[in-house]
Order: structure tokens, then sequence, then C-alpha cells
């Protein structure tokens, strides 16, 4: 099950858990916690597991080394009863849960890749919107080159 | 009476084969217990329970993984 109120959003965690056997349930959020789309039917489930992810990341952010500007990337906390794993872009952050003892390396590499896949398509979006905008724009400059022709 | 001695024993050394296997299973999950933090330029910093960042990043994702099941 997907809440999706964003569709590519809702898709693209959709392909994730489908292809990642090991990953229990997903969330897709902004940096501020705000929950783009997820895996959890329940939407206040899915708003904590978004806003533990974001408080988890700010806390591992204050462990960077003396001296280092690296930003943080990812997390994986495991614990007894499974692992918590968080991957963030520019833009978002993906948290998922998995059993104990998951295979830590591919469940990186398919949050990265839904990030990416989303980035993806929110990039093209965007690049349609402004197609439009400048059709729109030429289209109605024609018009109003027309009508001063004309009167 | 014999029989009963060697079903006994059978029953006694089952229980503690059980137990022991229990008891590592469980310590080993424990000890497995930790939070790998990974940073831009690929370094990573790996926290374990008893370390005060461990300490503070684990009861964060134990509130994670409890709001996933519910």
């Amino acid at each position: 099950m997907v809440a999706c109120p964003r569709m590519d959003a809702g898709q693209a965690l959709a392909d994730l858990t489908e292809i990642s056997a090991q990953i229990e349930t997903a969330v897709l959020a902004a940096h501020d916690g705000s929950v783009v789309a997820s895996t959890v039917a329940d939407d206040g489930k899915a708003k904590a597991m978004a806003e533990g992810a974001v408080e988890l990341l700010s806390a591992a952010g204050d462990v960077r080394g003396e001296g280092g500007s690296e930003p943080l990337v990812q997390v994986e906390a495991a614990t007894r009863d499974g692992s918590v794993f968080v991957v963030k872009d520019e833009r978002h952050l993906v948290a998922a849960v998995t059993k104990s003892r998951p295979t830590v390396g591919l469940v990186f590499y398919d949050l990265k890749t839904c990030l990416r896949i989303l980035e993806r398509e929110e990039e093209a979006k965007a690049s349609k919107a402004t197609k439009t905008a400048t059709r729109r724009r030429t289209t109605k400059k024609k018009e109003t080159e027309a009508a001063g022709e004309g009167a | 009476m014999k029989g009963r001695s060697v079903v006994g024993g059978l029953v006694l050394g089952s229980a503690a084969l059980a137990g022991a296997i229990l008891f590592v299973r469980t310590k080993s999950a424990a000890e497995g217990e930790h939070v790998d933090v990974y940073f831009g330029d690929g370094s990573m910093v790996s926290l374990q329970p008893g370390s005060a960042a461990g300490d503070r990043l684990l009861p964060l994702a134990r509130r994670v993984l409890a709001a996933a099941r519910g």
C-alpha cells in the first residue's frame, strides 16, 4: 500500500519496496519532516516515522568529527528488533525500516536510487513546465502583435 | 529405572543446549547494535552502545522502528 500525495514520489517508493524485499516500510519526506509519500497506511504513523528520521539525522549530524565539514548523507542504525536507514539528498530524505541483519549496501543503494528517480522526475517536470510557460508567452506575444497590426 | 535416567539426561541436555543457543543468539544480537553515520566525503563513524553518541542515537532509531511497526 502506498499513500502518495504526489504521484511521482509515491511511484518512486512503490518501485523501492518492489525491488527491495528487505525493506518493510519506507517514508519519503522533506527535510522538515513533512511526509511526501509513504508505504505506511496510517498517516499518523508515517508522520511519526518521518519526524523520528529527521531527529535521528539531526542528532547524527552532531557526531561529525572535529574540523569535519562534510555533510551527513546517510545513517544506518541497527537494533535488536531491526534496522533503520535514512538517506538524504538536497531536498528530500527517505527512511526505511528492515528486519535485523539486512544487506546494508543493498538497502542504501535502493534508497539512493529512489531519491535519484524522484529528483530526475522533478527535474523533468520543471523542465516541461518551463517549456510550456515559454510557449504560452510566445503565443501571447504573437496574439498581441497580430491585434496591434489589425488595429 | 535406567531408561528413565537416560531420558531425563537427554531432556536436561537438550534444555541446556537450547538455553545456550538462545543465550548466544541474544548476546550476539545485542552486540550487533550500532549506528553508522556516513558523510559526503565517504568517511563513516560507527557508534556503539555505551558511547555517549550511540546511547543518544539508538533510542531515536528504536522510536522510528516503533512508529513504523505501530
